[in-house]
């Protein structure tokens, strides 16, 4: 694990698109005047003929990406997550997910790592939105090599896609030759004690977390489910199963992201305890991104701190510690 | 315009209209109102204007067609139907549960649909998708669109007119219905459109004006624009009457979104009876 490595998953994504350009001749792009934040500016240096720059209209982007799809084009819109999960939602829900066409909506500044715009720019509701419309994916990469691997398969499924970006630069935790499939979990470690499910961002916070209670004597399972929807119930109903209790983490609001996923997924098949670590249904504030993860418990203290709680309190009776 | 032409195509609007009703009245709902008012333009543009073919509702280069007041489908599937792009019996299945006649357009279930539309000012946005493609793609093909004028109260309209002109949308043609009514009202005391010529003229579009129930000067407009060697988009208001055909529905509001009952139905049924009868009665004088 190369943990001193940090790429934004925006920078990967503008990567990303530059090298599905050259293969793919249909892809377009589309921004809503975020280019150089999106970094969907890195496409429209190498292709400009497939770039249009929408201005300050991400509901005339959104329609103008369905129509594009419909004559078979792949596009890729663009702009900050609330810009489009939240303003675009309808146009997504009518124009682009009902008709269930090829549009794949990347959105960066995702979550509470904005940072220093504050809360009407940090969009904790996201996965929300978005994984209760139908025919839609919902992807939320956890670092540079997940991204561009989600990318590119995103390009291979003809369906409405949402790929959750963020801003801040993250560590790099996957080789190279990290391979998965869409909508199947990852186990990155394989404890049986207690269960943390993490997405994206949070992905790595888990990790050192699980460090840190191995060290106490709990050997945690981490699982990373980078796509939402179609949520991989196996996975989780395995960990429900071998470890009796999870706890989810995410740069979402506790309220229909990752945790309500995985909750309904376990309520109906294995009900155990799922703790939820996620925005708490309040709107964030000014601060720096690590500030604000660190207020909001996003961070590897905190998940160390809910998790070995969480072990004693359900599991202690389970196994008399 | 021949004498013949103009029968033929009053008569097939005659029958869009009965369709229209039929639809309705079986569905017992649906919106007649909106529906009647485009009868006109949807006859003119499917039998004079776009290049399609029912037996290839898919074909790639064919002409699209985009309603974005998506509400008044009856009159879309009534042309499509009569088009033979599916079984005109199917149009009394409107609105029906497992029909393929939603209660608005769906580019998945009805042969001939180029997008789903329905909720107002989205199937604007679609058009610019639509036409912009055809220009990355040099297609010769264009994109045709009616838009409600309640409809461009949606902000979304005006962010599609600055982008069709931006990047240059010729093959672009959208025509406002402007009947001057929407669901609580008249569109000037709801919210008033103000002058919507200059509006688009502003918005660097090039402006047509029509009568939406006179094919002869459908015929002269679209001559117009087809010769315009235009680099802009192109909207027509089109000044109609809602309810237009049926006495008793005309210009009246709350014909908006009501199906009509058993007698009215015999009645309007009659009128455009009547109406089909006095049209084959001229075209034998003109035989």
């Amino acid at each position: 694990m190369s943990m001193l490595v940090r790429k934004a998953t925006r920078d990967s994504y503008g990567e990303s698109l530059v090298e599905l350009g050259k293969e793919y001749k249909d892809i377009i792009v589309l921004d809503a005047d975020l280019a150089k934040a999106t970094k969907t500016i890195m496409f429209k240096e190498a292709f400009p003929n497939r770039f249009f720059d929408c201005g300050i209209a991400e509901c005339n982007m959104l329609g103008v990406a369905a129509g594009l799809a419909t004559t078979g084009k792949i596009v890729f819109a663009s702009s900050f997550a609330m810009f489009t999960a939240g303003r675009g939602y309808e146009i997504i829900r009518n124009s682009i997910c009902y008709p269930n066409l090829n549009v794949k909506i990347a959105a960066s500044h995702a979550g509470i790592s904005v940072g220093e715009d504050g809360a009407t720019h940090q969009c904790c509701e996201d996965i929300s939105l978005m994984r209760s419309i139908p025919n839609m994916t919902v992807l939320n990469p956890c670092d540079d090599i997940e991204t561009k691997q989600l990318i590119k398969k995103s390009v291979e499924i003809k369906t409405p896609v949402y790929i959750r970006l963020g801003r801040l630069a993250t560590p790099i935790l996957n080789n190279q030759d990290y391979d998965f499939e869409i909508g199947k979990g990852v186990i990155l470690s394989k404890g049986n004690d207690i269960t943390i499910i993490a997405t994206g961002l949070m992905v790595y916070e888990s990790l050192i977390a699980e460090n840190m209670l191995f060290k106490i004597g709990i050997n945690a399972r981490v699982i990373n489910i980078h796509t939402i929807k179609p949520i991989d119930k196996e996975i989780i109903i395995s960990a429900a199963r071998e470890t009796s209790c999870i706890v989810t983490v995410e740069e979402h609001s506790i309220i229909g992201g990752l945790g309500s996923a995985v909750s309904e997924v376990v309520c109906e098949n294995c009900p155990v305890p799922v703790i939820k670590i996620g925005i708490n249904d309040v709107f964030g504030m000014s601060g720096t991104a690590l500030e604000l993860l660190k207020y909001y418990g996003l961070s590897n203290e905190n998940i160390f701190e809910v998790v070995k709680e969480s072990y004693y309190k359900y599991k202690k009776d389970l196994y008399f510690i | 315009m021949e004498k013949i032409i103009k029968n033929q195509l009053k008569t097939l609007a005659c029958k869009v209209r009965m369709g229209i009703i039929e639809g309705i009245y079986s569905a017992q709902s649906g919106h007649p109102g909106g529906s009647l008012s485009i009868a006109d333009t949807l006859t003119y543009l499917y039998s004079r204007i776009l290049n399609i073919d029912s037996s290839n509702p898919k074909a790639i280069d064919r002409d699209r067609f985009i309603l974005s007041k998506g509400h008044t489908a009856p009159a879309l599937y009534a042309i499509l139907a009569l088009k033979d792009f599916f079984d005109y019996n199917q149009l009394s299945s409107l609105r029906k549960i497992n029909s393929s006649l939603q209660g608005h357009p769906d580019m998945n279930k009805t042969p001939g649909i180029d997008m789903s539309t329905g909720s107002l000012g989205q199937g604007f946005s679609a058009a610019c998708g639509i036409a912009l493609s055809g220009k990355i793609s040099g297609k010769k093909y264009k994109v045709y669109s009616i838009l409600g004028d309640g409809e461009i109260q949606e902000g979304q309209v005006w962010e599609a007119a600055m982008f069709a002109n931006h990047n240059n949308l010729n093959n672009l043609i959208i025509i406002i219905d402007y009947n001057g009514l929407q669901i609580d009202g008249k569109v000037k005391d709801i919210c008033d459109l103000g002058d919507i010529k200059l509006k688009f003229k502003s918005f660097g579009w090039n402006v047509y004006d029509m009568d939406a129930h006179n094919f002869e000067s459908m015929e002269d407009i679209f001559e117009s624009i087809i010769n315009n060697n235009t680099e802009k988009p192109t909207a027509i208001i089109q000044t109609s009457v809602k309810g237009k055909g049926i006495s008793f529905m005309e210009d009246i509001c709350s014909w908006h979104g009501v199906a009509p009952n058993k007698s009215q139905y015999i009645d309007a049924i009659n009128q455009l009876k009547q109406e089909l009868d006095k049209l084959e009665e001229e075209l034998l004088c003109l035989c």
